[in-house]
């Protein structure tokens, strides 16, 4: 279960936004929408432990995430704004570090089957340098399918993916849901959700909500 | 408890070191007069060194100034680190300059002392050259801060970088200290000069407590103007009557 | 925890293969201010053996630093850095693997080229040996003491002189010892004090440097 109270987080001299609080249960979904600058990413980072928030504080199963940061790392899938792809590794290499930095062990021919379950087939060799903005979003993507991780926080998810990938992204994150996972997502498209709960969370209003 | 975190928040703190900073302006200037007079007029003339020697008096007191602020900045920075206090990393942040000043007096000094002394300007004395590290140490200090734009992220860094020299300062010393002695005849020890006279070391007490009163005064004025402007948004900060003016 | 060490330094090593222009620019700025010192100074070779240890040592150090720039920047511009920062091991481990497979592809090869330079210098024997020994275990601490600095000053403008501003004071005592020793050798007083000196500076930055390299990473990136 994540927690959030009351939470703020400045930018140099801008308060980016204060008051934020909600709290997500298992096989929930966080919806985060805002307009651009509204501090969307700010907040993903602040629920990581990237960013110390200036006020508040982030609750996992009750306890502060700062007093159990490695726990709360092995529960944790976090995709950002960057790929986190190394140019000079092919597909397949990228994603058997991921895994292994996060502490999932995974096999090489599962590393197969999943890039071609996104759609890489063919592709798996190549250095991520030369895929096209949407190969490389998949091969970061592909974490998804390997991890054991109950929270994930995804950061723009959709972004440069085409209607197909759209369409097994959105059932990838049901199933997680469903299965019992959290999940918190920004994204300007409405998520279509088979089953589980869809929250919603709208940043950058004078009132800041609460869910 | 209650004190120390009434105390920690700038708002309170603000006035609190403006009187502090005035009482020890006052101090250091009635100091400074007094050891002056006295280490020009009233200690005697040195049957070694003439009257050339008389520029310990500012040469030693700001040596360790300059090493004791490094100290009290690698302090606050990691009370700021550890409980997250804004006001003691505003502290560190003010005591740089004071204590980059220090340094560079203390180098400066050194050498009007060698030229007479040792004949020539610079002589690579392990004490000299520690001075020299520690004047790097402070303008490193002092370059990160200014290179990062955001606060916070600036005075942890500062802090790190603070904790991690103070744990080299003895290091440093002790191999310069070493290769010193390995390299031995360029430089003079001091340690063969005259045993200093009661009323010499009254002088250069009397002086280094001028030169406390100074750093505290202008580190306390220094922070006063960072707490303003950091919190030149908070409204006690509209509410003084300096600014309503 | 060993798992990911591993997979660190392997990534790291293998992206280093695959830009080795990387590498060879550090071995060659080395190569290079070794070789332009007898230009500036003059062909005597006596006066050539008495400046050898420092000449090395200072030219090691510069290139040492010169490398620090790349060390964190490419994972914090692809987002890597990120994700090393989530991971559920300690930060230092990873951060003492970066290290090691920089130190490998960046100051192993200048310790191994040093003795064709030292011919240059015409150093006997001894003083070569000493010299690659005092290079193999000062090299490292530099790095180890260097990621300090290349952390605290990620992503910031003009990074890479600021770097050298913070880093090179803290160099000092690997410099003095690292140097020491090969001079003490080299007239006949034995460096065995200043080597395990130096081998005591290597282990304290071992221990002490990843902790705040790890620190100042979770500040800069932010």
């Amino acid at each position: 279960m994540l927690e959030v109270h009351n939470l703020q987080c400045t930018r140099g001299d801008r308060r980016l936004f204060s008051g934020v609080g909600f709290r997500l249960s298992d096989g929930e979904l966080l919806h985060l929408y805002g307009h651009n600058g509204s501090g969307k990413t700010t907040l993903l980072r602040t629920l990581c432990g990237l960013v110390a928030p200036t006020e508040g504080e982030v609750r996992w199963n009750g306890e502060p995430i700062r007093q159990q940061r490695d726990e709360y790392a092995a529960e944790l899938l976090y995709l950002g704004h960057k790929n986190g792809l190394k140019d000079d590794l092919t597909g397949i290499e990228n994603l058997l570090v991921a895994c292994r930095m996060a502490g999932d062990s995974v096999k090489e021919n599962q590393a197969w089957d999943v890039l071609e379950r996104m759609g890489l087939r063919g592709h798996e060799d190549l250095p991520a340098r030369v895929l096209s903005q949407g190969q490389q979003k998949r091969v970061a993507l592909a974490r998804l399918l390997l991890s054991n991780a109950s929270l994930w926080i995804l950061d723009e998810p959709f972004v440069g993916l085409d209607v197909a990938a759209v369409a097994f992204l959105e059932k990838v994150v049901a199933d997680h849901v469903a299965g019992g996972g959290l999940v918190v997502l920004t994204t300007h498209q409405e998520v279509a959700l088979t089953s589980g709960k869809v929250k919603k969370l709208r940043l950058g209003w004078k009132e800041d909500g609460h869910v | 408890m209650v004190n120390i975190y009434k105390f920690a928040s700038p708002a309170t703190f603000y006035p609190v070191a403006g009187k502090i900073a005035r009482v020890s302006t006052w101090i250091a200037v009635l100091l400074l007069a007094v050891g002056l007079y006295m280490s020009f007029f009233v200690a005697p003339t040195d049957y070694k060194q003439g009257e050339g020697y008389r520029i310990i008096f500012i040469h030693v007191p700001a040596a360790w100034m300059s090493m004791f602020i490094y100290v009290v900045m690698a302090f606050w920075a990691g009370v700021g680190l550890v409980f997250n206090t804004r006001l003691s990393s505003m502290m560190a942040q003010a005591l740089a300059p004071t204590g980059a000043i220090m340094t560079f007096i203390a180098l400066w000094t050194g050498a009007f002392w060698g030229k007479p002394m040792w004949g020539a300007w610079w002589v690579w004395d392990a004490r000299l050259t520690s001075e020299l590290i520690l004047f790097f140490l402070y303008i490193g200090f002092i370059a990160l801060q200014g290179a990062i734009d955001d606060t916070r992220r600036a005075d942890r860094a500062g802090a790190v970088l603070l904790l991690v020299g103070v744990v080299n300062i003895p290091i440093i010393y002790f191999s310069v200290k070493w290769w010193n002695t390995l390299h031995q005849g360029a430089s003079v020890s001091i340690k063969n000069g005259s045993a200093m006279s009661t009323i010499m070391l009254q002088t250069m007490l009397i002086m280094t407590f001028a030169f406390w009163a100074y750093s505290i005064a202008v580190a306390l004025y220094r922070v006063r103007s960072i707490i303003l402007e950091r919190e030149k948004d908070a409204r006690w900060v509209s509410e003084l009557p300096e600014i309503r003016r | 925890m060993f798992e990911a060490f591993r997979t660190i330094v392997s990534r790291d090593l293998l992206l280093a293969m695959r830009r080795r222009s990387d590498v060879l620019t550090t071995l060659f700025f080395f190569v290079i201010v070794v070789s332009l010192f007898p230009l500036g100074i003059g062909p005597e070779l006596d006066t050539l053996r008495l400046i050898a240890p420092g000449v090395f040592w200072v030219a090691a150090l510069l290139a040492s630093m010169l490398a620090l720039e790349k060390l964190f920047f490419v994972d914090y511009q692809d987002g890597a850095l990120e994700q090393m920062l989530l991971a559920p091991q300690p930060l230092s481990i990873l951060v003492l693997g970066k290290v090691l497979a920089h130190w490998l592809v960046t100051g192993l090869p200048l310790v191994l080229l040093s003795p064709l330079l030292g011919l240059q210098y015409d150093l006997p024997g001894d003083t070569i040996i000493t010299m690659m020994i005092t290079l193999l275990v000062g090299t490292p601490a530099l790095s180890l003491i260097g990621a300090i600095g290349a952390a605290l000053t990620l992503g910031l403008r003009g990074g890479g002189v600021l770097v050298s501003l913070l880093v090179l004071p803290l160099y000092i005592p690997v410099l003095i010892f690292g140097a020491g020793a090969v001079e003490a050798e080299a007239s006949g007083l034995g460096g065995a004090g200043h080597l395990s000196m130096l081998g005591a500076i290597l282990l304290l930055s071992i221990l002490a440097a990843p902790l705040a390299t790890s620190a100042a990473l979770r500040i800069s990136a932010e």
